[in-house]
């Protein structure tokens, strides 16, 4: 640690007062981001005190890394430089909820189940049902832009955020866009924050619409012996009438895993699960009458495409497959030492290569899994046994393999979560970009000092 | 007055003469008669281009961009000219870009259900070319069948069908575009989530202030097995409001709700005769659309809200060309305007829905104070009123007094909880108004992300910013347009 990062909590504790500052090491290691730990926790429970946070950090030439709840700091390459933890639990109430107007904003530190739970009171939702659900905060979900199953119905978050506040890095507190749901009344700004990881300021509030709870809901499962099958399937659907809330492709260890989330609740493997198979499972919403005609429709298309079988989901059971659905990355990225997720960006029409994926794994003898979340991103998880220089050789081959073959084929693709080690030898961000020198760009005008997150993100930002 | 700018200068020969070199003589217009037709755009603003051109590639517009640089001229970018706020007007005078003849569908990708076009494309026309498939684009101003893709996404345009479905940003993955300097660079992916961040959401809305869209790749929607349109006949415009007001708490999502005040009605009836009822004090007109099951729901709904807020009568169109007929109504009222006063201004402020009685209150009180016609034809189902006042453009206190009311109405949109703008861009039209929004902090970094890629303000200088706020500092060239701008 250099001088200027010595005693950071001490000289903090002036700025905001010492009950928000924590410099202990056990603090500080709970903060740490690839084995790099803070020097102090800032708590701020003011929009004005994250201000003079950032001011004092300007002024000393520290760096800082706001954080919600921890599940996503693993996103990312390791910071360059990294002195203060920006904890922004503190600010966690609903500032203004208009239930006619469907319209709310939120601290960015209030959890997404207090968030949930306070929207279901009025039934209604902000449809970000994301991997780290039941822990994660509003903010680090929109700086993460991690992605929700419920996408297909109701967009990602750049379709459903409206507005929001935030402390740039030049210390002022500013905000974009509104809380209408319909407004082009200046730069949107906001849009930049959506995955930006905390790279452009520290997000104070976020305005969301909302949207009504749906009356009910429902799946249907079908297994396939090949993804071609799946193909034909999957093209049916999206040429029909039928507007699914969620489309998920399961390789046969995806969908093992699934049926295994669900034994831990209900100690019995569902019914649907086949093993060898790959499964596709179609989520759909609405009344009584609509579930009726998705089911017998669905079915219908899964028999024509050459399902081996279909099951039809309950409602109790339809509500912990949709959670396992939700949580799989989450399972994943906990599942091993070394384990490791790519993130895939394409559109339908890569499902045909997708088998190609686990041959770049298996020639290295490392078990894979795949599945697509909701016409979203596709998802390519390693989990080798061991974390050691061959497993990170063998990772680092794979990485530059996948980065290749989604790039030929008009896609992008990162690496969501992997140990520490594969990062000193691999961007997680994949290969140089066009547009990093925009990107710059953007950065420098937020962020011209380089307060926040160094080089944690794309193109060294 | 008009707000006509006079402190341009024409530009030197050697300019035009560059310009035809690029892209021929017969594609650089120069000559003031030639010039008058793109002083203006759908505002009451004025501002006259010292040259037009008509690139038909990305690499004229390129090479225009750099010539403008060399000679320090601004440039202008245009579509079809269709815009509201001024936003396609040359401030400051200089090269006005149009982009009628970059009007190509490149690609049309019916698995993945994109389209990849030249920002040329008329909206309505993209959505005719795939409409065989069951797909189409959903943005859809009132102007669609004029206005072009490129200018849609400049100004983010929205449409009576962005209630469901969103507005120009939720419709565009990519974007190709030339910077100020003429480089030309690509954002976005075609899939939409590209690694990084969301320049394509940026660049979008942007109102030409910081690139020049060359290339556009949209999502196409596939369209609904069931739409029913349902137009709700009220006696008091409190009840109509009031139902929209309903409608939203409940949840119910039509993918358009739009409402027209009974003035604005029987002046458009009188024109286009989609058969509005002429004794109605407003009506709504509902579009419903998804499955059969759930339309049918919807619309039992709907006629429900409608009957306890005392609609005299709710009727369902019967068949296409009685829905195509109340959407002509709807989409050519303000052209109907047009024949009962020399001018109107049409504003575009946005409110949240539970509070559209009361702003409807209020819109008619301001009316009453300074003595005006204000007819409401607005999309009430996301809250985003276009009032429109009738004026006499040749009177000057007339004009002075319609912009004042205006403006107080807008004021007053932001105070209960509103925007400046939901649709139409906030271009030379309301950029005095954006302090009621943004404080100067926000302005700064405002400011610094338009720095980083328009520095010298060549690209669209005079729009968005306050010019009179100490955001002048933003370039000298906008200094020139704060002097240039009427008072």
């Amino acid at each position: 640690m250099n001088t200027t990062a010595t005693n950071v909590a001490a000289r903090l504790q002036p700025v905001i007062g010492a009950a928000h500052v924590d410099g202990s090491s056990e603090s500080c290691a709970k903060f740490a981001v690839d084995d790099v730990a803070p020097s102090a926790v800032a708590r701020p429970t003011s929009p004005a005190e994250v201000v003079e946070i950032v001011r004092f950090s300007k002024s000393e030439k520290l760096a800082l890394i706001p954080c919600g709840n921890g599940t996503k700091l693993g996103i990312g390459m390791p910071p360059a430089r990294y002195d203060i933890a920006l904890d922004m639990t503190g600010l966690n109430q609903i500032a203004y909820y208009d239930p006619g107007d469907l319209t709310l904003s939120v601290d960015a530190g209030m959890s997404l189940t207090q968030l949930a739970e306070a929207l279901a009171q009025q039934k209604q939702l902000v449809p970000l049902a994301v991997p780290f659900f039941e822990e994660c905060t509003v903010g680090g979900t929109i700086a993460s832009n991690i992605g929700s199953s419920l996408r297909p119905v109701y967009g990602s978050a750049r379709d459903f955020l409206l507005g929001a506040e935030f402390v740039n890095g030049a210390g002022t507190c500013t905000k974009s866009g509104g809380r209408v749901v319909k407004n082009v009344t200046g730069y949107d700004l906001h849009k930049l924050l959506i995955g930006s990881l905390g790279t452009l300021g520290a997000i104070t509030r976020l305005n969301f619409r909302t949207f009504p709870l749906p009356e009910g809901y429902g799946h249907v499962v079908g297994t396939f012996s090949s993804v071609v099958s799946i193909v034909r399937f999957q093209a049916m659907v999206s040429k029909s009438l039928l507007a699914p809330s969620s489309f998920d492709i399961l390789d046969p260890e995806a969908a093992r895993t699934v049926a295994k989330f669900k034994d831990n609740r209900d100690s019995a493997l569902p019914s649907w699960f086949t093993p060898g198979e790959w499964h596709v499972c179609v989520g759909f919403e609405g009344a009584e009458t609509i579930l009726r005609r998705y089911s017998s429709e669905l079915v219908q298309y899964a028999q024509k495409c050459g399902a081996s079988n279909y099951h039809l989901q309950d409602e109790s059971d339809d509500k912990a497959l949709r959670s396992a659905l939700r949580e799989l990355v989450n399972l994943l990225s906990w599942s091993g030492p070394a384990a490791t997720i790519f993130q895939i960006n394409t559109l339908p029409g890569f499902t045909p290569d997708v088998p190609a994926l686990s041959g770049l794994a298996a020639r290295f003898l490392i078990p894979s899994y795949i599945f697509s979340n909701s016409s979203g991103p596709l998802y390519f998880a390693l989990q080798p046994d061991d974390l050691n220089d061959k497993t990170i050789g063998s990772l680092a081959h794979i990485a530059s393999g996948v980065f290749e073959y989604v790039a030929a084929r008009n896609g992008s693709a990162s690496i969501l979560f992997c140990p520490t080690p594969l990062k000193h030898v691999v961007n997680t961000w994949g290969p140089a970009r066009n547009d990093a020198v925009l990107m710059r760009r953007v950065k420098n005008a937020f962020d011209p000092e380089n307060v926040f997150a160094q080089g944690r993100f794309v193109a060294g930002i | 007055m008009l707000a006509e700018n006079t402190a341009r200068k024409p530009l030197h020969r050697e300019v035009i003469r560059g310009l035809q070199n690029i892209v021929g003589a017969s594609r650089v217009l120069h000559r003031p008669e030639d010039l008058l037709l793109y002083e203006y755009d759908g505002s009451v603003e004025k501002g006259r281009p010292g040259a037009v051109v008509f690139p038909t590639t990305t690499q004229e517009v390129s090479q225009v961009m750099r010539l403008a640089a060399q000679h320090d001229v601004p440039v202008i970018g245009r579509g079809a000219g269709t815009g509201l706020s001024g936003g396609a007007l040359a401030r400051t005078g200089g090269i006005m870009i149009v982009f009628a003849r970059m009007n190509r569908i490149l690609e049309i990708d019916l698995e993945n259900q994109r389209a990849v076009v030249q920002p040329g494309v008329v909206n309505y026309e993209l959505t005719r070319a795939v409409e065989g498939a069951g797909l189409y684009f959903a943005p859809d101003p009132s102007s669609w069948k004029s206005c072009t893709i490129g200018g849609n996404v400049s100004e983010n345009a929205g449409g009576p069908h962005t209630l469901a479905y969103g507005v120009t940003t939720n419709h565009v993955s990519a974007l190709e575009l030339v910077l100020p300097d003429g480089e030309i660079c690509r954002v976005g992916s075609r899939h939409g989530d590209s690694v990084g961040y969301d320049l394509a959401g940026l660049f979008v809305g942007s109102e030409g202030t910081l690139a020049l869209v060359t290339e556009i790749t949209v999502k196409l929607l596939r369209k609904a097995e069931s739409v029913k349109t349902l137009l709700a006949i009220f006696d008091d415009v409190d009840g109509a409001s009031e139902t929209v007001a309903e409608i939203t708490a409940r949840a119910i999502t039509p993918a358009a709700c739009e409402m027209l005040d009974g003035w604005t009605l029987r002046a458009v009836e009188d024109f286009i005769h989609a058969g509005f009822p002429l004794d109605s004090a407003a009506v709504l007109l509902i579009e419903l659309e998804g499955l059969a099951e759930e339309v049918a729901a919807q619309v039992a709904a709907v006629e429900e809200v409608c009957g306890e807020h005392h609609a005299r009568e709710v009727r369902v169109a019967r068949h296409d060309a009685e829905r195509e007929l109340l959407w002509k109504g709807r989409k050519n009222a303000f052209g109907a305007l047009g024949r009962i006063a020399p001018s109107n201004y049409v504003l575009d402020g946005v409110i949240p829905r539970s509070k559209i009685p009361q702003a409807l209150r209020y819109i008619q009180q301001i009316g009453e104070r300074y003595n005006f016609k204000i007819g409401n034809i607005f999309h009430a189902g996301d809250g985003n009123l276009h009032p429109i006042v009738l004026f006499d453009p040749r009177d000057a206190g007339q004009y002075q007094r319609a912009i004042e009311a205006s403006a107080q109405i807008i004021r007053y949109c932001v105070e209960i909880g509103g925007a400046l703008t939901g649709e139409h861009g906030v271009g030379m039209e309301k950029n005095e108004l954006m302090p009621l929004l943004f404080s100067d902090d926000d302005f700064e970094l405002m400011r610094r992300i338009h720095d980083a890629f328009n520095p010298q303000s060549a690209l669209n200088p005079g729009k968005i910013f306050p010019l009179n706020k100490g955001c002048g500092e933003i370039t000298p060239r906008a200094q020139a347009a704060v002097r240039a701008a009427p008072l």
